[in-house]
């Protein structure tokens, strides 16, 4: 039964490039304390395209922020866990040496570039500033940089668009705008979240090649965050699927597509249009993701479960392991990666 | 942005004729009669007073009146006589000069202190530093300026003898200091406010966590990326206080025997010096509108998304 899958990445020796463990987050707000992110674990190493899957609010983007270190706090608050950035706990770092990180070493690409890129400086002069914070060089020299990236993005006449402003870009040029400031000082760790989510369809596709043509040429890890499992299949290596701030499966993803670990991602699965089911109602997950001040006892989406049963109710899954590299936190997940459960058809 | 700076300048044309014509007529309708004002409580010479009137055609229907007026300042550059024979001009010359230097060091402590409390306190959204800043604020908007001014006056150069208690007509840099804090006591309060609420609005935004994510020093996320794209609302404020300053020092002036233009207006409107009244106010709706103006190119240079063709 179980599932064949040799991945070169999973058994890849050595320090893994980023290993998130047992992380929490909190955000303590008027209202109460909002647990975004509860015990999430997972390693990239050099080359490994991790993506993060998981509806709106399940902490996928906090957890990347917490990473970069670019959380608010107070609101927000890391009780417990560690983050290890080749081999070393970031969160027991100076706030000088996180920032040295960031940038070199580390880096993010956001979903809006239009409002992640800062509208009264020209492309150029925010591309030039990685290398004259960084590097100390020159405005001059920098700008001869900025416009290297942007041919390295395959922007049209990179030289003469060098002094553009971001809004007079389209929004696929700025994204790659976005991936070359990410790249120009050749980080070991991208983080994209949710990087295409803005973007035209046909644009999406372009982008996305984009960033992993990079991501190989240079030989980065990347995160990719995103709730889109299609844009997921060509680019990543192993999935992880997030729910109301826990990693409910992980697994090499094309494994996962075949033969989902848990209900969570089975539901997220049946709801990807596809093109052979055309015509038929679009499968939608029952209900709405947890409030996370009042995440449900047990597991902490049986309230939207086809296939719960009592125990899922009072007692929280552990993570069962499921053959090389895969794991699903379910009560049931062996028998729902088998298809042998019944849903409860309400 | 010529053509725009063009377009501008003929807007202004209505908009000063506009407001000029109002000046005159509500001059003009002032209750009493100018020239019989000026025997006080002694019985005015009713000959004389018309001469007097006809000379200075006083008696000619109020748009004559000024459209003469306007003829006279368009091909002469002439404001008229004030009453006691003396071209307003002239005592425009002397107290223009004198309110712009002391609207100069008033908007120079506006933007110092009202720049650097309002990103304090921005920045320090609900902490102490704030809640000091706030009360800070509201101290000086709710104290009449003459109490602080006159509390200002008596401590700083009475009590502790650092500057001289008043002004006069030379209007030495130094001699200025004093008046100019209190004159810009207010629109520091105002600034404050605009700019506390301009930074923490700005600091929310996008652009901020990227540039935090890009490794900058926070220093540099301050004043390079979150500044610049909160300066637009300070700006604004900032450039409808010079006209306000130099117009509007009445009080100020009258403690500490500034000769400038707030006071003489005063003077001069309640002596119904109506050449005097009109030659300034004219000058100072000149300068609203060229500050405005000003603001307005001020944008375009803050924020490339706005472009004026
Ligand atoms: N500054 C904050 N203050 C309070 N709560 C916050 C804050 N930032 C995030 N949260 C909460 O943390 C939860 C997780 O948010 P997160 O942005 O990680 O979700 P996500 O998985 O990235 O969703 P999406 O797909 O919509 O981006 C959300 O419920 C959100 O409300
Ligand atoms: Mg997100």
């Amino acid at each position: 039964m179980t599932i064949e899958t040799s991945d070169p990445v999973l058994v890849q020796p050595g320090v893994p490039l980023l290993e998130v463990e047992d992380l929490h987050v909190e955000f303590h707000t008027r209202d109460g304390v909002a647990k975004a992110v509860n015990g999430v674990s997972y390693k990239v190493h050099p080359g490994e395209t991790l993506a993060v899957l998981g509806e709106s609010g399940s902490g996928k983007s906090v957890t990347a922020q917490a990473v970069m270190g670019i959380l608010d706090m107070p609101p927000a608050r890391i009780p417990r866990g560690a983050i290890k950035f080749q081999g070393r706990d970031l969160l027991k770092m100076s706030n000088e040496e996180r920032r040295k990180l960031r940038g070199q070493r580390m880096a993010m690409i956001f979903q809006d570039s239009l409002s992640a890129l800062n509208p009264v400086y020209s492309v150029g002069f925010q591309l030039g500033e990685m290398f004259r914070v960084h590097r100390g060089m020159s405005r001059k020299d920098a700008k001869a940089k900025a416009v290297e990236l942007m041919d390295l993005v395959k922007i049209p006449a990179a030289r003469t668009r060098v002094n553009d402003y971001p809004h007079q870009f389209s929004g696929g040029m700025r994204q790659r705008i976005m991936i070359a400031m990410a790249l120009a000082l050749e980080p070991d760790l991208i983080i994209a979240d949710e990087p295409t989510t803005a973007l035209d369809v046909t644009v999406q596709a372009q982008v996305m090649g984009l960033l992993a043509e990079l991501q190989r040429e240079f030989h980065m890890g990347l995160i990719l965050i995103t709730h889109d499992l299609g844009v997921v299949a060509d680019v990543a290596d192993n999935i992880v699927v997030m729910y109301a701030g826990r990693i409910v499966e992980r697994a090499p993803v094309h494994a996962i597509y075949r033969q989902p670990g848990h209900p969570y991602t089975k539901g997220l699965l049946a709801s990807i249009p596809r093109l052979d089911l055309k015509g038929q109602d679009l499968y939608a997950i029952k209900g709405l993701p947890p409030n996370l001040m009042r995440i449900p006892s047990g597991c902490a989406f049986n309230p939207r479960c086809p296939y719960a049963r009592d125990v899922c109710t009072t007692e929280l899954p552990a993570a069962v392991p499921l053959g090389t590299g895969r794991e699903s936190a379910c009560h049931f997940a062996q028998a729902v990666l088998e298809g042998e459960v019944a849903a409860d058809v309400h | 942005m010529g053509r725009y700076v063009a377009r501008r300048l003929l807007q202004m044309i209505p908009v000063f004729l506009g407001t000029t014509f109002l000046i005159y007529v509500m001059v003009y309708s002032l209750p009493g009669d100018p020239i019989s004002a000026l025997y006080g409580d002694k019985a005015a010479d009713k000959v004389f007073v018309a001469s007097k009137r006809k000379e200075l055609g006083l008696d000619d229907p109020l748009v004559v009146q000024y459209f003469n007026y306007l003829k006279n300042i368009v091909l002469h550059w002439d404001f008229g006589k004030a009453f006691n024979g003396q071209p307003v001009w002239n005592e425009m010359k002397r107290v223009f000069p004198i309110s712009l230097k002391l609207a100069t060091v008033a908007i120079g402590f506006e933007i110092v202190v009202g720049v650097a409390l309002g990103v304090l306190s921005g920045l320090r959204r609900g902490k102490f530093a704030d809640r000091i800043v706030l009360v800070i604020t509201l101290l000086i908007i709710s104290i009449p300026i003459f109490v602080l001014g006159r509390v200002i006056q008596w401590t700083v150069a009475i009590k502790w003898d650092l500057t001289k208690p008043t002004v006069g007509g030379e209007a030495h840099w130094a001699d200025l200091m004093m008046p100019g804090f209190v004159l810009g006591a207010l629109a520091v309060a105002f600034l404050a406010r605009v700019t506390r609420t301009s930074i923490v609005e700005n600091l929310r935004a996008d652009y901020i966590r990227t540039a935090t994510a890009k490794g900058l020093p926070r220093r540099r996320v301050i004043t390079v990326h979150l500044l610049r794209n909160s300066m637009i609302p300070m700006v604004t404020l900032i450039g409808t206080d010079l006209g306000t300053l130099m117009g509007g020092a009445i009080v100020t002036e009258g403690i500490f025997n500034v000769p400038g233009v707030g006071y003489t207006l005063f003077q001069a409107i309640r002596l119904k010096e109506g050449p005097t009244v009109i030659g300034i106010v004219t000058v100072l709706v000149l300068i609203f509108l060229a500050c405005s103006l000003i603001v307005d190119l001020l944008y375009a240079v803050l924020d490339p998304r706005i472009r004026y063709a």
